[in-house]
């Protein structure tokens, strides 16, 4: 083949351009139309459910909504019990969960050897959080409940809560353990420090906002859980707040339940129901997104 | 010798962000020849390379202005196909990335998506591209086999092929034998001559001695400018700029 | 540790209970009446058919919504578009499931019911397109992962052979990608799986055997949540209960544990 043959082909580059600009940059164009619309589907869906609980629900909410207690047989007033419920609950999940996997995330990343068994460890970890809720609730009401003789009360719930979220503290903290350089770990033993002294000053110091983001992930997921505290101490209604651990106790998660399909006059009490999902909502929208800002906030610190 | 000139650059500056990277660059490359484009690294060549089939596109903040014109059509025009460009103009990478498929597949991925379907005419094209990328001896028995498989030398012949697959003008290739060993490296060399009979050949390279065997024609890159451009020949005995002749022999690199 | 536990406890409950009404009559038995007069049934299979159409259906919303999202995010989209868009999805993966169910009550069942002309909108399908929403999150940031992490080197060969953008998506980055979108899919159905508030309050909880996706069903997760507070402890209706919860627990660990291997075979890929 000579050159001429090769480079001047009829009409050149500029024909081939015509000639293939049919179909396959049509297709192109088509499809990328439909991702968008499935991206835009989504978003819309999304905040068609927040605009209908919103725009429904903040008509109800008042300052007395929140801090009344519910009245003649929940068709009127608050939801201060379910309120202060949820809080308390959320407290004794934390204190549960906590401790426990922060300590679990630093023996897996800073002492535990890369073995089959910690291998091993990881992987039920990461299962545990398939597990479903509800089989939570089941373990949660053969151990707190009756093996350990804790009753239906706030502890159970709590520590049921507490097992749940475990997965999710552990992993968070982890990782964010792994993402410490090692130079800062060497940087503290070359200077004679124990093994724990380096990870107490120098590594949790820097993986502390990691693993509080991750917490508090883990916590508004259990402020917003209803199946695993149905058997352990959810009540379907109170006269009074909790006064110790071992009170039942009401809950936002149960009371909208509650209000939206076991009511005795459902469709009077929507307007509440509509509020104490905005509540709900609102409590852990609001958690969530302070995690995502903490996290955005301390990357871009970190990058300097 | 008759000059037929295939690619033609003209006051091209390339900007990543506010970096300038390419400044004023005016490049003539002929057809039917091996062009080298040599500098040290990050010096622009790569990025210049680029340019031709318009791979820079993929990062956002890239801004390029002037002209280049592939066969007389400016391929920074409005109204150019990209898919189109990129078809007559081909490129091989310096990591040799088959994809994960198996080898047939990866030949015959080029003429699918240009919409040729009959198998008979695929087995064809893959056939005759293995064997122009002299790959064909080795793999004819193992086409179902995943190309991830192959040796290193292997799998960058195999990309070869597939670029040639697609029937490309225009073969653009930037360090394709910097992850290979000595072996390797020599089969690409002299499949790098073969094809020059029949493609426009234009190779980033790192390695003087593998631009003054391969190529006739060197450009020298700094900094983002060309400051010497010539025949290899030329330019490896009797350099102009005293910056070439610094590189050339390894006073700076 | 905990998940041992966990296990222990439920196979030895379920042990009682398949002691008393047989393991295989338990798992294909379709009656379930468990303080019948003459005599009690403990039949799950309703339930498990019940929770498998509700997830299938929720997969059959979620599976192609949820890639052709993720697929927009990591290819198509500009910066600006995913910085606004994730977490808007971030958001509604905070949702807890109890306002979802609401909404499928307060919103989606009058609006189904109006679309198919049925009495009520409390039915599979109800349940299917919340649960459906709610895997969407887990599908689309790890399929999103999944596609992201394709190396660039496959992507600009298949761009640099002349492949438009959208092939170089459809036959490249997205078989690539196969093992981590797979692996999405895995943990979006495990999601449906174990979910339990919304499938009570959106699928009617009818005991009957489900004939289409406008019956209503009972699945296994509503079973237990609508009955364990009844029973009374220790008696054979007591530990049929946990067996669900282990039947659950065996579907849904199978499928973390496939997620787990396909992630793992994602993450071999990398390193190529």
């Amino acid at each position: 083949m000579t050159k001429n043959q090769l480079f001047s082909a009829p009409g050149g580059l500029a024909a081939d351009y015509l000639r293939r600009k049919g179909h396959p940059s049509l297709v192109e164009g088509v499809a990328f139309v439909l991702l968008r619309l499935s991206m835009l589907f989504v978003i819309a869906a999304i905040f068609f459910i927040f605009y209908d609980i919103f725009s429904k629900g903040v008509g109800v909410i008042s300052w007395e909504f929140i801090t009344a207690m519910p009245r003649r047989g929940m068709t009127e007033g608050g939801i201060w019990s379910a309120v202060l419920g949820t809080v308390y609950l959320t407290l004794i999940t934390a204190v549960a969960s906590v401790p426990i996997g922060v300590f679990a995330a630093i023996y897996l990343n800073e002492y535990a050897k890369k073995n089959t068994f910690t291998r091993i460890i990881r992987l039920s970890i990461r299962n545990l959080a398939g597990v479903p809720s509800i089989v939570y609730g089941l373990f949660g009401v053969a151990l707190f409940v009756r093996a350990l003789e804790l009753g239906t009360s706030l502890l159970s719930a709590g520590l049921t809560l507490g097992l749940l979220t475990l997965p999710v503290t552990v992993t968070a903290s982890e990782e964010a353990l792994k993402s410490v350089p090692d130079s800062f770990r060497e940087g503290a033993l070359a200077l004679g420090a124990t093994k724990w002294q380096a990870i107490r000053t120098n590594v949790i110091p820097s993986a502390l906002p990691g693993i509080i983001t991750g917490m508090i992930l883990g916590i508004s997921r259990a402020a917003g859980e209803t199946a695993p505290i149905l058997f352990t101490g959810a009540a379907f209604y109170l006269s009074s707040l909790p006064s110790s651990l071992s009170s039942r106790f009401m809950a936002l998660p149960y009371h909208l339940f509650i209000m939206s399909t076991q009511h005795h006059s459902i469709e009077k009490v929507r307007p509440i129901a509509y509020g104490t999902a905005l509540v709900l909502i609102g409590l852990v929208v609001t958690m969530n997104m302070s995690a995502i800002l903490l996290r955005t906030h301390y990357r871009k610190k970190m990058r300097g | 010798m008759e000059t037929n000139i295939v690619i033609q650059v003209k006051k091209l500056d390339l900007y990543y962000g506010k970096f300038q990277a390419l400044k004023n660059i005016n490049m003539e490359i002929s057809g039917q020849e091996v062009t080298a484009l040599i500098g040290p690294s990050g010096c622009g060549k790569s990025t210049f390379l680029r340019t031709l089939n318009r791979l820079n596109d993929l990062i956002d903040s890239v801004q390029i202005e002037g002209d280049v014109s592939i066969d007389g059509n400016n391929i920074y025009d409005k109204s150019c196909d990209v898919v189109a460009l990129r078809k007559k103009v081909g490129m091989v990478f310096q990591k040799p990335n088959p994809f994960p498929k198996t080898i047939y597949d990866n030949v015959a991925y080029g003429p699918r998506v240009h919409g040729i379907k009959e198998r008979k005419k695929l087995d064809a094209i893959v056939e005759k591209s293995l064997r122009e990328a002299a790959l064909w001896e080795e793999v004819k028995d193992n086409l179902s086999r995943s190309a991830l498989r192959l040796s290193g030398g292997q799998q960058q012949r195999l990309c070869i092929a597939r670029v040639l697959a697609v029937g490309p003008d225009v073969v653009l290739m930037d360090e394709p034998t910097s992850a290979l060993d000595p072996i390797a490296t020599q089969k690409i060399e002299d499949l790098i001559r073969e094809l020059k009979e029949r493609f426009t050949i234009v190779i980033v390279t790192h390695n003087m001695q593998q631009a003054a065997r391969v190529s006739d024609s060197t450009a020298f890159f700094l900094n983002g400018e060309v400051l010497e451009m010539g025949e290899t020949e030329i330019m490896f005995t009797h350099p102009l700029d005293q910056r070439t002749e610094d590189y050339i022999t390894g006073k700076f690199g | 540790m905990v998940l041992v536990g966990i296990f222990a406890l439920l196979l030895n409950s379920s042990f009682a209970a398949w002691q008393d009404v047989g393991f295989i009559s338990f798992l294909t038995g379709r009656v379930w009446n468990p303080s019948g007069f003459v005599s009690s049934h403990f039949g799950i299979f309703t339930k498990i058919v019940g929770t498998l159409m509700v997830t299938a259906g929720a997969m059959i919303v979620a599976v192609p919504l949820g890639i052709a999202t993720a697929a927009y995010l990591a290819e198509v989209a500009t910066p600006w578009e995913r910085e606004v868009v994730k977490p808007v999805i971030e958001m509604l993966a905070a949702v807890p499931s109890v306002v979802l169910g609401f909404f499928g009550i307060v919103v989606l069942s009058p609006l189904l019911a109006r679309i198919f002309n049925l009495p009520n909108g409390l039915n599979a399908l109800n349940g299917a397109i919340l649960l459906g929403l709610m895997s969407l999150p887990t599908i689309i940031s790890i399929a999103e992962d999944a596609l992201t992490a394709v190396p660039k080197e496959y992507k600009e060969a298949s761009l640099a052979l002349g492949a438009t953008r959208w092939q170089t998506l459809s036959r490249v980055i997205i078989p690539a990608a196969g093992s981590g979108v797979t692996a999405a899919i895995m943990l979006g159905i495990g999601r449906s799986l174990g979910e339990t508030m919304t499938v009570i309050m959106a699928t009617g909880n009818a005991l009957q055997f489900p004939s289409n996706f406008f019956s209503s069903v009972r699945t296994m997760t509503a079973t237990i949540a609508i009955e364990l507070g009844e029973v009374p402890a220790d008696t054979t209706h007591y530990y049929t209960l946990f067996a669900i919860g282990f039947v659950l627990f065996s579907m849904t660990f199978l499928v973390s544990l496939l997620a787990d291997i396909f992630l793992h075979r994602a993450g071999e890929m990398k390193k190529l």
